[in-house]
């Protein structure tokens, strides 16, 4: 049994808060890159020359990418063998989210109550999702959601005789939908499979693979590339302006179904990508 | 699809200035902009609704969907790119009848709110969604000028310089996002 105080918890996802704002990742970097040389489109490549510059002085400033710096999504992984003591684990989270972007200069997004709406001020509560796995770490993993994205995000119970090309379908039309309002080029996490609450999370689960990091499955891998070659046709193009780059990534994780369902769940995520990770 | 030449705008926005865009145009605008979005829009048609004033003059100006993010010390603004305009569509039209000339946001408008923008004369100007950090270097100057207690949602009035948009809705019915994917669909 190994222990973990809440402190250091917290500690860490005040840092991770702060640094998946202003320090996008070097995998989205190299995506920006990589699409400059296929883009046909001029305003296209000025958008993403927009996005590097943008980059560029988040990091160097420490100012936050995108100005909705999101929901925070933080996905605990705790080894059967930790204890947490000196506080609860949300707790802990959401005492960091509270400092990391009261003192990080982060944006209060969230409010209250649905109907209400009363913002709480300080961007709490996170949404917390907890697995136990094996081993005595614990892996934190912090997401800063944007709304504008996470707004077009769909689920759909497709029957089994849809098949595979009923998920294709729909994916492609989650992206087709989202068109310029996600602020495109995307991401797609794809959850296919599982139930309800199931393909949801695999979805959501699967933003967080590096960018251009295939399913290790080739026939997964297979769809991935076949999805991300159909969203690029759709012409939507970065910010919608027109181009070929609609998507940047389109990853899917699968799990197994009941013998009457074929669950697609889709997050869409945007080029503001943002998130971070820690293993105590 | 437009030129390749930028046009420089000051703000106010004049007829004859808007009715010469085109969607697709890049323009750099200057001068004044007013912020709101959701939460102000719906305290702003509430008052319009009840037939009280509001605590803005809209003639003649451009709104600036956004919600900034805080400044640190010493900075005007924090990072502050656009919205998504789509949310604001029920309370647009309203606005623009009493003389608003222009909104700059992100994502598509609904038809009813570009018929408007055509009998008003109004533009959508797109800036680019996620370059917050960016855009907030041509915000020059920043002050809350009415409902403070929304905080970020509070509507400021922004002075800019060189604030680059692109025309996503012009007078005449063109919209960018139709064009644009319509010239790059491989379908
Ligand atoms: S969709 Fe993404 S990039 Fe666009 S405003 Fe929202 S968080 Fe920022």
């Amino acid at each position: 049994m190994r222990t973990i105080d809440a402190q250091h918890i917290t500690e860490t996802i005040v840092r991770l808060c702060m640094e998946a704002n202003y320090n996008l990742g070097d995998d989205m970097l190299a995506a920006f890159d990589k699409a400059l040389t296929t883009e046909r489109s001029a305003a296209g490549r000025g958008v993403l020359e927009m996005f590097k510059e943008n980059a560029q002085i988040a990091r160097t400033q420490r100012l936050p990418y995108c100005q909705d710096t999101g929901f925070v999504i933080c996905f605990v992984d705790i080894g059967q063998d930790v204890h947490i003591t000196g506080g609860l684990l949300e707790d802990a989270v959401n005492e960091g989210v509270r400092r990391g972007y009261k003192e990080g200069y982060l944006r209060a997004s969230i409010v209250a109550d649905p109907f209400n709406r009363k913002n709480t001020g300080d961007n709490t509560p996170a949404v917390v999702h907890t697995q136990i796995v094996p081993g005595d770490k614990l892996t934190l993993m912090v997401m800063a959601k944007g709304g504008g994205c996470e707004n077009r995000s769909k689920y759909k119970m497709c029957t089994p005789a849809e098949g595979v090309e009923g998920a294709k379908n729909f994916v492609i039309e989650c992206i087709r939908t989202a068109g310029p309002d996600a602020c495109p080029p995307l991401i797609a996490g794809v959850g296919i499979g599982g139930t309800f609450e199931r393909a949801a999370l695999l979805s959501k689960r699967a933003l967080f693979r590096g960018i251009g990091e295939p399913n290790p499955k080739p026939d997964l891998q297979e769809l991935e590339r076949e999805l991300l070659e159909k969203a690029n046709k759709l012409g939507i193009g970065p910010q919608g302006y027109g181009g070929d780059t609609t998507a940047f990534a389109i990853h899917v994780n699968t799990y197994p179904c009941h013998i009457t369902s074929l669950p697609v769940a889709v997050t869409i995520e945007c080029h503001a990508h943002r998130h971070k990770e820690a293993v105590l | 699809m437009a030129g390749e030449e930028i046009r420089q705008l000051t703000t106010p926005l004049a007829d004859a200035d808007l009715v010469s865009l085109r969607a697709g145009d890049r323009v750099r605008l200057s001068g004044v902009l007013l912020t709101g979005r959701d939460a102000a829009h719906q305290r702003l048609i509430a008052l319009l609704d009840a037939g009280q004033s509001l605590p803005i003059d809209v003639r003649g100006q451009v709104i600036y969907y956004v919600g900034p993010s805080p400044p640190r010390p010493g900075m005007v603004i924090g990072s502050a790119g656009p919205t998504t305009g789509g949310r604001m569509d029920s309370y647009a039209p309203k606005l623009m009848a009493l003389g608003l000339k222009g909104m700059i946001g992100k994502g598509a408008r609904s038809l009813p709110v570009r018929e408007a923008m055509q009998k008003h004369k109004c533009v959508y100007f797109g800036a680019v969604g996620g370059a917050g950090a960016l855009l907030s270097k041509y915000i020059k100057s920043a002050e809350i000028i009415a409902y403070e207690d929304l905080g970020t949602e509070a509507i400021r009035r922004l002075v800019v310089e060189d604030f680059p948009v692109i025309v996503i809705d012009d007078t005449h019915g063109n919209d960018l996002y139709e064009e644009g994917r319509k010239q790059y669909a491989q379908e």
